[in-house]
């Protein structure tokens, strides 16, 4: 056997599927201090607006996306039509369509079930996970879907523990404790990296002033027409540019 | 409208849009212009969905130094775009709010 200093990914042995699994919820890991917080006050939010413990619960399962539960609760609680809430829903969520895509290629050989699964295992925070790792170049073993299933498993266990002490707590849980600002700050960690160039800084420019001059729309509908404000300026300018 | 249907409709709207392109992949292309829309979603929508909790956390335009959000979030800003760590941010902003206010 010769000394090897340095392996490259090529020459190391691939990891097992349990060693994939591990990596991905180490991966995860770190997100989880945004998550946990975040999963407490949701709990606590959904029944301050209406909510009964048993919908708030399903809820994480059903939809599992934070940030668009935070906002079926507020609207739910500001008693907004359903049309509204579905279509704002689906438009935040929106952007797990690209999630998609970037995953499609990675798993197009695996068995439906699987597919079925990472779909339903698709977030913000396990799509982070996923593209660091593909990032570092280590992602070429065949049990990487493991991987993936590890770090999107570890984020919807916390989530739903999270939620379910936030829904146990409910108002016990101190309301000076500023918990709610994991949300902008998980999303500022998410959206200024992608700001790379000068279209996705108009973007960003025209949804963010759009959003504070409708604010004051009932609904939250001004949430909805910034966001497709942002996007048709981001449609109009790189198409000028191609 | 139950709550329940309403909990249901959003979770199949959500659970196909996540798996959309995964499903596709190999059998249906879509339009080049498409793909080039939906790069602009992440930064459209979460921009418009947190500007507001910084500049109007109560509501109301609040655009001053002792908006210990507005600072906080913009501290985040800087610290997301030196690291690219959601933990650093994290970290950090929670730091400066904390300090701050």
């Amino acid at each position: 056997m010769h000394p090897q200093t340095s392996l490259s990914p090529i020459d190391r042995p691939p990891l097992s599927a349990f060693q994939e699994f591990q990596a991905g919820l180490l991966g995860v890991a770190p997100l989880l201090i945004g998550v946990i917080p975040f999963g407490m006050i949701y709990g606590a939010l959904a029944l301050s607006q209406g909510l009964s413990p048993a919908a708030a619960l399903a809820m994480s399962s059903i939809l599992f996306a934070g940030s668009a539960q935070f906002l079926f609760c507020q609207l739910f609680g500001a008693g907004a039509p359903a049309l509204v809430t579905v279509a704002e829903v689906s438009l935040l969520n929106l952007r797990h369509a690209l999630y998609s895509a970037a995953l499609a290629p990675h798993i197009a050989q695996l068995p439906r079930r699987w597919k079925l699964a990472l779909a339903y295992l698709l977030t913000d925070e396990a799509y982070a996970t996923i593209a660091r790792r593909e990032a570092s170049g280590e992602a070429c073993g065949p049990y990487r879907h493991w991987f993936y299933l590890g770090a999107g498993l570890g984020l919807w266990g916390s989530w739903q523990l999270s939620t379910a002490l936030g829904v146990l707590l409910g108002a016990r849980l101190p309301t000076d404790w500023p918990l709610d600002f994991a949300l902008p700050l998980t999303f500022i960690a998410i959206v200024v990296p992608l700001i790379r160039n000068r279209t996705m800084l108009a973007v960003a420019a025209v949804s963010g002033i759009a959003a504070l001059l409708l604010a004051g729309l009932s609904f939250k509908l001004g949430l909805l027409v910034a966001a497709l404000a942002g996007m048709a300026v981001g449609w109009r300018l790189a198409g000028s540019a191609a | 409208m139950s709550v329940w249907w309403l909990i249901v409709l959003c979770g199949v709207v959500t659970f196909a849009i996540r798996l959309s392109f995964i499903a596709a992949e190999g059998k249906v292309t879509f339009p080049p212009g498409f793909r080039r829309l939906l790069t602009f979603v992440p930064v459209a929508t979460l921009t418009a969905l947190v500007i507001p909790d910084l500049l109007m956390p109560q509501g109301t335009w609040w655009l001053a130094w002792d908006n210990a959000r507005l600072i906080a979030g913009l501290a985040a800003v800087a610290i997301a775009a030196t690291t690219r760590s959601v933990l650093w941010t994290l970290a950090g902003g929670f730091v400066v709010l904390g300090v701050w206010s």
